[in-house]
C-alpha cells in the first residue's frame, strides 16, 4: 500500500524496506546456528527458541516498562529474550550429546517444547502493547513518508552486522574459536588435544541459541513489532538451510540473510503494486535458491566446502 | 556346550525385549513426573491434569474414537521418516509429501468426479497421492545418491516449497471462488468421502495407517528387500562391496516413505478436510518424525507411539475447559514426552539388571 504513489520505484524501495526489516532475524539466526554447526551438531530447534525469545522479549519489555521506562524496557527484554534462548539451548546440547541420540530428533522436540512454553506463557502478552525498541531514523532527510518508514533501522539490525564479522575473527585468530572448529571437524584430534567435545559442543549450543533468541527479539519489538503465535514463519528452520547457504562463514551468514530478508519482501511488494499471481512462488524463493545451490555445490564423492567435518555423523565413541 | 549356548539363545531375547519395553515406560514415567511439576508451578493440580488428560484420550469409547481419528495421520506419516531411517537416512519431509499428496488426490478426486463408482476414485485418489507425496521424496533420496546433497536439508526445504506450490494453487487455478472463508478448492464430492468404519465416528484412514504400518513391517523385517535395506544402513560399504543396489534401494525406499505420508494427505482430504486450503498443513508431518523416532523406526512400535501422540492431542481442549491451562500445555507435555523418550536411547544396556547371563 506504501508503494502505491511512488509506481514502480515502489518495488526496489519496498525490497530495501524489506531487506532491513526482515533480515535481522535470520541474520541472529543463522550467525547462532553457525556457531553450532562450527561444532559438528545440528540444532533445529532454534525455530523453538525464536519464539521463546520473541515472546520473552515482549514480554518483558511490557511487563518492565513502569519499572524502568519506555526506552530502556525492550533493551531488557532483548537480553531476557537471549537468556530464555539459552536455556533452551542448555537442554538440546544436553541431550543431544547423549549417545545414540539423534540431534535432528532432539531439535524437532525442541521445536514443539520451545514453541509449547512460548505460547503457554505468551498467552496474556497477546492484547497489550508493549514499548517497542528504539529505531534509527536515517530517512529523516527525505520529505517522502514511504522512505522514512523503509530507512527506520533498528540497532538490533547493526548489533547483527557487527557481530559477524566478530564471530568470522573469533573463528579464525582465538583459542576458544579453534577449539570449537576443532571439534566440529575433527572430535577425534580435539580429544588428542584435550578439549573436552562435551563442553565445547555444549558451549556453542548455548551461545548459538543466546543469538537466536536476540533474533526472536526482533521479531516482536521490531518487525513485526507485535507477540502472535503466528510470528515466526519458520525463520528459526530456515537458518539451518542459511547457514548451508552461507557455507558455515559468518560474513557470508550477513549476505545471506540480506538476500533471504530481501527475497522474502519480494512477494510483499509485488502484491503491494498490484502484482499478486505468483506470490507464493516469490515467497517460495528462497527454499528453492537454497535448493539450487546445494544441488550445484554438492557432490557424491566430497561434502560441501566449508562443512564441519563431523556434522550429521553420530559420533558415540 | 551346546546346551549352555542354547540357554543363553533362550534368555537374551528374553531380557533384551523387556528392556524395550521398560525403558520407553520409564521415560513416560519420568516425563509425566516433570509435567506435573510444570502444571503444579502454573497452578493445577497435577492428579486432576493426569485425570483429564486420560478421560480425554481414553476415558470413553468416543474418546477413543477422537484419539484414533488423530493417530492414523500420523501412523502414516511417521513411516515417511522410519522407512528411509532403516537406510540409514534422516528425512524430515513429511509435512511436504503429505500435503503433495493431498493436492495429487484431491486434484484426482475433482478431475474423476462421479463418473466412477466411488471406492474406484477413492482408489485413484489414494494411488495418485501416494505417487506423488513418493516421488517428492524420492527426490531427496536421488539428490542425496546422486548428488550427495543432505537429505535432511533437501527435504525440510521441499517441505515449504511443497507448502508455497499448494498455497499457489489454492489462491489461483484450483481456487473454488464461492467459498469465502479461506482460499481453498473446491469440494471433492460427497459420493467420494471416505467413510467411518460401521459401528464408529472412526474413518477409514485409520484402516490404512493400520494395514500399511503392518505392512511396513513385513517388509523391512521379513523380505530380502528389507534385509538389503537393512545391511546398507548398517555398513554402506559392505553393502557395495556385497553388490547391493544401493542407488536403487535408497529410491525405492524413499518413494515408500514419501508415498505413505502421501496416502495421509489423501485421507486428510478425502475423510476430514473435503477441501484443500492451508488447514491441511497442521504439523502432522513433523509431529510424524517425533513419532518415527520414539518408535526406533520400528513401524509395529509406530503404531503404539502414533495412538499415544493422537491420545495427547486429543487431550488439548480439556485442559483449557477444566483447569484453565492455555491449550499451549498440551504442546508443552508433547515436547517434555519426547525428550524424554529420545533421552531413554541412550539408557539401553546401561542397566545391568537387563543384561543377559547376570540373572
Amino acid at each position: 500500500m506504501a508503494a502505491e504513489s511512488l509506481g514502480l520505484w515502489g518495488i526496489p524501495l519496498g525490497i530495501l524496506a524489506g531487506t532491513l526489516r526482515g533480515s535481522a532475524p535470520f541474520l541472529f539466526v543463522s550467525l547462532g546456528e553457525c556457531l553450532t554447526e562450527k561444532s559438528g551438531k545440528i540444532n533445529l530447534g532454534l525455530e523453538g527458541v525464536l519464539l521463546m525469545g520473541a515472546m520473552s522479549a515482549y514480554g518483558v519489555s511490557y511487563l518492565s516498562q513502569d519499572l524502568v521506562g519506555d526506552f530502556w524496557a525492550p533493551w531488557l527484554g532483548v537480553l531476557a529474550a537471549g537468556f530464555s534462548g539459552m536455556a533452551l539451548g542448555t537442554i538440546h546440547g544436553w541431550v543431544a550429546q547423549q549417545p545414540r541420540v539423534n540431534d535432528v530428533a532432539t531439535g524437532i522436540a525442541m521445536i514443539t517444547l520451545g514453541s509449547g512454553l512460548a505460547f503457554f506463557f505468551g498467552k496474556p502478552f497477546i492484547q497489550p502493547q508493549a514499548p517497542q525498541l528504539m529505531t534509527f531514523d536515517w530517512g529523516a532527510w527525505s520529505s517522502s513518508p514511504q522512505v522514512q518508514a523503509a530507512l527506520k533501522v533498528s540497532p538490533l539490525f547493526l548489533l547483527g552486522v557487527a557481530i559477524a564479522p566478530l564471530l568470522y575473527a573469533f573463528f579464525r585468530s582465538t583459542r576458544w574459536g579453534l577449539s570449537i572448529r576443532a571439534v566440529g571437524d575433527s572430535p577425534q584430534a580435539a580429544r588428542a588435544m584435550g578439549i573436552s567435545i562435551f563442553k565445547v559442543r555444549l558451549f556453542s549450543i548455548m551461545a548459538g541459541s543466546f543469538l537466536a533468541g536476540i533474533g526472536g527479539a526482533c521479531l516482536s519489538l521490531y518487525y513485526p513489532g507485535v507477540w502472535t503465535e503466528r510470528i515466526s514463519s519458520g525463520q528459526g528452520l530456515m537458518a539451518v538451510a542459511l547457514v548451508i547457504f552461507a557455507q558455515w562463514n559468518p560474513i557470508q551468514c550477513l549476505w545471506a540473510s540480506l538476500l533471504f530478508g530481501g527475497a522474502q519482501a519480494i512477494g510483499p511488494t509485488f502484491q503491494s503494486v498490484g502484482i499478486d499471481s505468483y506470490y507464493y512462488l516469490f515467497n517460495a524463493a528462497p527454499y528453492i535458491l537454497t535448493l539450487i545451490i546445494m544441488i550445484i555445490t554438492c557432490s557424491p564423492q566430497r561434502t560441501l566446502s566449508g562443512s564441519p567435518g563431523a556434522l550429521g555423523k553420530s559420533d558415540h565413541t | 556346550m551346546l546346551g549352555l549356548s542354547q540357554q543363553a539363545l533362550l534368555r537374551l531375547p528374553w531380557r533384551r525385549s523387556l528392556e524395550s519395553i521398560a525403558l520407553p515406560v520409564i521415560a513416560l514415567t519420568a516425563a509425566l513426573i516433570i509435567f506435573g511439576g510444570f502444571c503444579a508451578m502454573a497452578g493445577a493440580n497435577p492428579f486432576q491434569v493426569y485425570g483429564s488428560i486420560y478421560k480425554a484420550a481414553f476415558g470413553r469409547w468416543s474418546a477413543w474414537q477422537h484419539t484414533l481419528i488423530l493417530s492414523a495421520p500420523l501412523m502414516l506419516t511417521a513411516l515417511c521418516t522410519a522407512l528411509p531411517a532403516r537406510l540409514g537416512l534422516v528425512i524430515i519431509g513429511n509435512e511436504g509429501a503429505l500435503v503433495m499428496g493431498g493436492l495429487a488426490a484431491m486434484a484426482t478426486g475433482l478431475g474423476l468426479g462421479i463418473t466412477l463408482p466411488p471406492l474406484m476414485v477413492q482408489l485413484a485418489m489414494a494411488a495418485a497421492g501416494m505417487a506423488a507425496g513418493g516421488l517428492w521424496i524420492m527426490l531427496a533420496g536421488a539428490l542425496r545418491y546422486y548428488r550427495g546433497v543432505n537429505e535432511t536439508i533437501s527435504s525440510l526445504l521441499l517441505n515449504y516449497i511443497a507448502i508455497a506450490i499448494m498455497n499457489h494453487l489454492v489462491e489461483g487455478p484450483m481456487r473454488d471462488a464461492s467459498f469465502v472463508i479461506k482460499p481453498s478448492s473446491a469440494e471433492l464430492d460427497p459420493a467420494n468421502w471416505l467413510g467411518a468404519i460401521p459401528g464408529s465416528r472412526i474413518h477409514f484412514g485409520l484402516l490404512y495407517g493400520l494395514v500399511v504400518c503392518l505392512l511396513a513391517y513385513v517388509l523391512i523385517q521379513r523380505t530380502p528387500f528389507g534385509f538389503a535395506a537393512r545391511i546398507v544402513g548398517g555398513n554402506i560399504r559392505a553393502a557395495r562391496i556385497a553388490g547391493l543396489p544401493v542407488g536403487k534401494l535408497t529410491l525405492a525406499i524413499c518413494f515408500l516413505g514419501g508415498s505413505a505420508a502421501g496416502l495421509a494427505g489423501m485421507v486428510e482430504v478425502a475423510a476430514v478436510q473435503k477441501r484443500i486450503n492451508q488447514s491441511l498443513v497442521s504439523n502432522y508431518g513433523y509431529a510424524g518424525i517425533l513419532v518415527a523416532f520414539v518408535s526406533r523406526h520400528n513401524p509395529l512400535a509406530t503404531i503404539l507411539a502414533a495412538i499415544l501422540l493422537g491420545g495427547i492431542l486429543a487431550s488439548g481442549g480439556i485442559l483449557q475447559r477444566s483447569h484453565n491451562l492455555p491449550d499451549a500445555t498440551v504442546l508443552v507435555f508433547q515436547g517434555i514426552v519426547f525428550l524424554c523418550v529420545l533421552y531413554s536411547e541412550s539408557l539401553y544396556g546401561k542397566f545391568p539388571c537387563f543384561r543377559e547371563g547376570e540373572g
